[in-house]
């Protein structure tokens, strides 16, 4: 099939499926913070609050947009699409599964393969750091522009340790492809454990995983880093002035961010698409077992509503037959290959983003300070100290 | 952040003393009275260096209500109701605190029962103030769950509120010469549910915050001001208990037969935010004690005072002698009548020092209500608290004084 076709249709897909997973990781995030916090969560719009970012998305759409008096329009304007652009941009080198031929097609799931996409993404999250740098400055509003000075200190600070944990593996795998690096995980020790990069050969990468993963809540300003939007000191940093479409990109850019960042961290440390044992052991069957069995306990459930939760009774059968429906396909001989792959990647990297939402609803803020001192004083030495010991072990082996 | 931004000379308008113009590189930021910390509507006007504070200036009154002089023009029973309106996370205790001073007026002596009423509902709305002062000040250093799980126990125990006086929060049900209504059936069962089960929820938020180095750095060492500083100042309550002076009218100048009870007071030293915190927390498990001590030794008998001059009749006595119907519609008509003279009982509340220094002429009406609320007095650390300190460590200490802004402007 012609290459720019091909290209076309799969880059429509994924735009489609992150944009749909940026609002629904919102839902999954309010929905989680409820049940730890004792209560339910969007519950009103929809079966269990499943239309909420349909609904918050109407409502964001037909509020006015307002632009205060004395800002600079421009750069008012640019920040929130600079912000969305970016987060948006660094999906185009996540590889989501292996090579695979669909009806006929031969192709990588996946946009694209550059060479140096490990670079591309470092490059396009320090380009993050403007869309909120000039949102916080061209707002003309003073909890902005401190919102807007803390995040530009606070990126530019933990990307220095997400850098350095990023290169780590890089010595390991020897290519700075996404791609590559993923392939270079493939295999099993004793035919058992993986050989992702968190159990790479010479020097497990488990610390430079933590290291990312910490640097990752500050360059997403999440909790317990989320400074710029403090909202008991700065009311909501740098986004305070903003309203309806505008305000709607920087709250999409934030999940888009998180998303990526957990496809990054998959694919460099948790083995990408690579399944967690190996396929003669059975792991292909994990995606339907998980899935008929999440389909027969709705089913279950639905014999046995609630009073109170009446729409249970309607909305579980059919969340049933589509589970089970779900885990039907993956017993599609023509499927399989394209579908169990990308299981493995979604579990890898939804649980990684289970995690950012946990740790939101744990861990109270940083101080400024704190936060910078605990940057530089603890996490950049250990950043340093690892990567030279596995850069030593590297070189021995 | 150079220098000062363009127009950031603002006009200090609506701020009563000197205030000096802002120096070039720093910043003036007005925080509230729409503010997601501030607690209600105070207003506080910041002079920023960088994110240090230099300059804080306190703007009371946009809760301002006109309590104190409302309570003139109302006869003395109706001025239990605006008790309940000043300080709503404490409405109990500042029930009492009037109540005291008025029966002082009277000389009425108070039945056990309702003396032990007294102690048990005051020392429940202890608690509940605690957890919410807790929840709060845990949401402004961005522990979010901590909240939820606070107003898990505040639930609980407006439901036993309800449960007595048939009201959440403007409860009134500590009234001149006892309380309002005889307690309801099953209450014994409801708090002693509520109470076995309070110590392990305690633990829960311990387990959340003190083992958290996060809360930790927070808290500690922030918002260290010596006692004697705020001793000038006139705070009182848990902040100076953290700050190691034992001082707690429960027990200095016991009122409403605390003596009786077994607990003790929490002092802390080091008179910083982390202080204050362990203060609050012990002192949530102390009330659960008392609670549970009023609740196993709850006196039989009546709990209004016998002084049919000040007590409405019973509904039965009323319906059946013609005594008591007279006194009912004296007191409804016109009003208890209260000997001319001055009171002022102080009260262990949440917060600190309430009292209410009660002026009688001789009349069915207060002459002069005079509150003293410690929300007020408790503000007035709010310029050393903050003057030196971050941004971010305000919050911490603006949380840790613990005020409702009702009490302050009343």
């Amino acid at each position: 099939m012609n290459f720019y076709v091909l290209s076309l249709i799969k880059a429509a897909l994924v735009a489609v499926v992150l944009l749909t997973l940026c609002a629904y990781l919102v839902w999954i995030e309010r929905k989680v913070l409820g049940h730890i916090q004792l209560r339910p969560g969007p519950y009103r719009v929809g079966p269990h609050g499943l239309l909420q970012p349909l609904s918050d998305l109407i409502k964001l759409l037909t509020k006015e947009g307002v632009i205060p008096a004395n800002v600079n329009t421009f750069l008012y304007l640019l920040a929130p699409f600079l912000a969305v652009l970016l987060a948006l941009t660094s999906i185009v080198v996540i590889p989501f599964g292996p090579e695979v031929e669909v009806f006929g097609v031969r192709t990588n799931l996946g946009l694209t393969d550059l060479d140096i996409g490990i670079l591309f993404i470092l490059a396009i999250s320090s380009l993050g750091v403007y869309g909120i740098a000039i949102g916080g400055w061209a707002s003309n509003n003073k909890y902005s522009l401190l919102g807007g000075l803390r995040s530009s200190a606070q990126m530019i600070s933990y990307e220095l340790p997400l850098a350095l944990a990023i290169a780590a593996p890089l010595l390991i795998v020897n290519s700075l492809s996404f791609r590559e690096m993923v392939m270079g995980q493939q295999g099993y020790w004793f035919g058992i454990l993986p050989k992702w990069n968190i159990f790479a050969a010479p020097f497990p990468q488990i610390f430079s995983f933590l290291i990312f993963l910490i640097a990752a809540f500050a360059e997403t300003n999440r909790i317990p880093f989320d400074l710029p939007e403090a909202e008991s000191e700065l009311v909501a940093g740098f986004h305070t002035e903003y309203s309806s479409m505008m305000f709607a990109a920087f709250f999409m850019a934030e999940y888009a961010n998180i998303a990526t960042i957990c496809f990054v961290a998959t694919s460099l440390f948790l083995g990408g698409w690579t399944p967690l044992w190996p396929a003669q052991y059975g792991s292909d069957f994990v995606p339907p077992i998980l899935l008929g069995g999440a389909g027969l306990m709705l089913l279950y459930h639905a014999s046995q509503a609630l009073r109170t939760r009446k729409w249970d009774r309607y909305s579980f059968p059919v969340l049933g037959v589509v589970f089970l429906g779900l885990a039907a396909l993956f017993l599609v001989p023509a499927l399989k290959p394209v579908l169990v792959p990308l299981f493995w990647f979604a579990a890898k990297s939804g649980i990684l983003i289970f995690t950012f939402v946990w740790i939101r609803g744990t861990l109270p803020r940083f101080r400024y300070d704190q936060l910078m001192r605990f940057a530089w004083t603890f996490l950049f030495p250990i950043s340093v100290v690892n990567l030279l010991i596995t850069g030593l072990l590297v070189a021995l082996t | 952040m150079s220098e000062t931004q363009a127009g950031s000379a603002v006009e200090l308008e609506g701020v009563s003393g000197k205030v000096e113009t802002p120096q070039p590189r720093r910043m003036t930021l007005n925080m509230g009275p729409q503010h997601p910390s501030t607690h209600g509507v105070l207003r506080i006007l910041l002079e920023l260096d960088g994110e240090t504070i230099v300059n804080a200036r306190p703007d009371i009154g946009y809760l301002h209500t006109g309590i104190e002089k409302q309570a003139e023009a109302l006869n003395w029973h109706q001025v239990t109701t605006l008790t309940d309106r000043m300080d709503y996370l404490s409405n109990l205790a500042n029930n009492l605190a009037y109540a005291l001073s008025v029966e002082k007026l009277l000389g009425i002596e108070i039945p056990p029962k309702a003396q032990w009423l007294r102690v048990m509902l005051t020392e429940l709305s202890r608690i509940n103030s605690h957890v919410v002062w807790l929840g709060t000040h845990a949401l402004d250093l961005g522990a979010m769950t901590v909240f939820f799980y606070t107003f898990r126990e505040r639930e609980e125990i407006l439901r036993l509120f309800e449960m007595f006086s048939g009201q959440r929060l403007m409860t009134s049900y500590i009234r001149i010469g006892g309380v309002s209504m005889e307690p309801p059936r099953g209450w014994e069962k409801a708090v002693g549910k509520f109470i076995s089960e309070f110590d392990a929820k305690v633990d829960e938020y311990e387990d959340l915050l003190n083992a958290n180095p996060i809360f930790m750095q927070r808290v500690k060492g922030v918002g260290r001001v010596p006692v004697e500083t705020l001793l000038d100042l006139g705070v009182t309550g848990p902040m100076i208990r953290a700050g190691g002076l034992k001082w707690d009218i429960r027990k200095s100048e016991p009122y409403s037969s605390y003596e009786k009870f077994d607990f003790e007071v929490p002092v802390y030293y080091e008179s910083d935010v982390w202080a204050r915190y362990r203060v609050r927390m012990e002192e949530m498990r102390q009330s659960r004690r008392i609670v549970q001590q009023a609740m196993d030794g709850m006196p039989e008998g009546r709990w209004v005072a016998d002084a049919p001059k000040a007590v409405l009749p019973d509904r039965e006595k009323m319906k059946t002698q013609m005594e008591a119907l007279i006194y009912h519609f004296k007191i409804v008509t016109e009003g208890v009548r209260v000997p001319p003279g001055e009171a002022y009982v102080p009260v262990e509340s949440p917060r600190g020092e309430i009292g209410f220094y009660v002026v009688s002429d001789g009349t069915s009406k207060p002459y002069r209500v005079y509150m003293r609320t410690p929300s007020f007095g408790n503000l007035q650390a709010l310029v050393p608290l903050f003057e030196g300190s971050l941004v971010a460590d305000s919050i911490a200490s603006l949380g840790s004084m613990d005020f409702v802004l009702g009490d302050v402007d009343r």
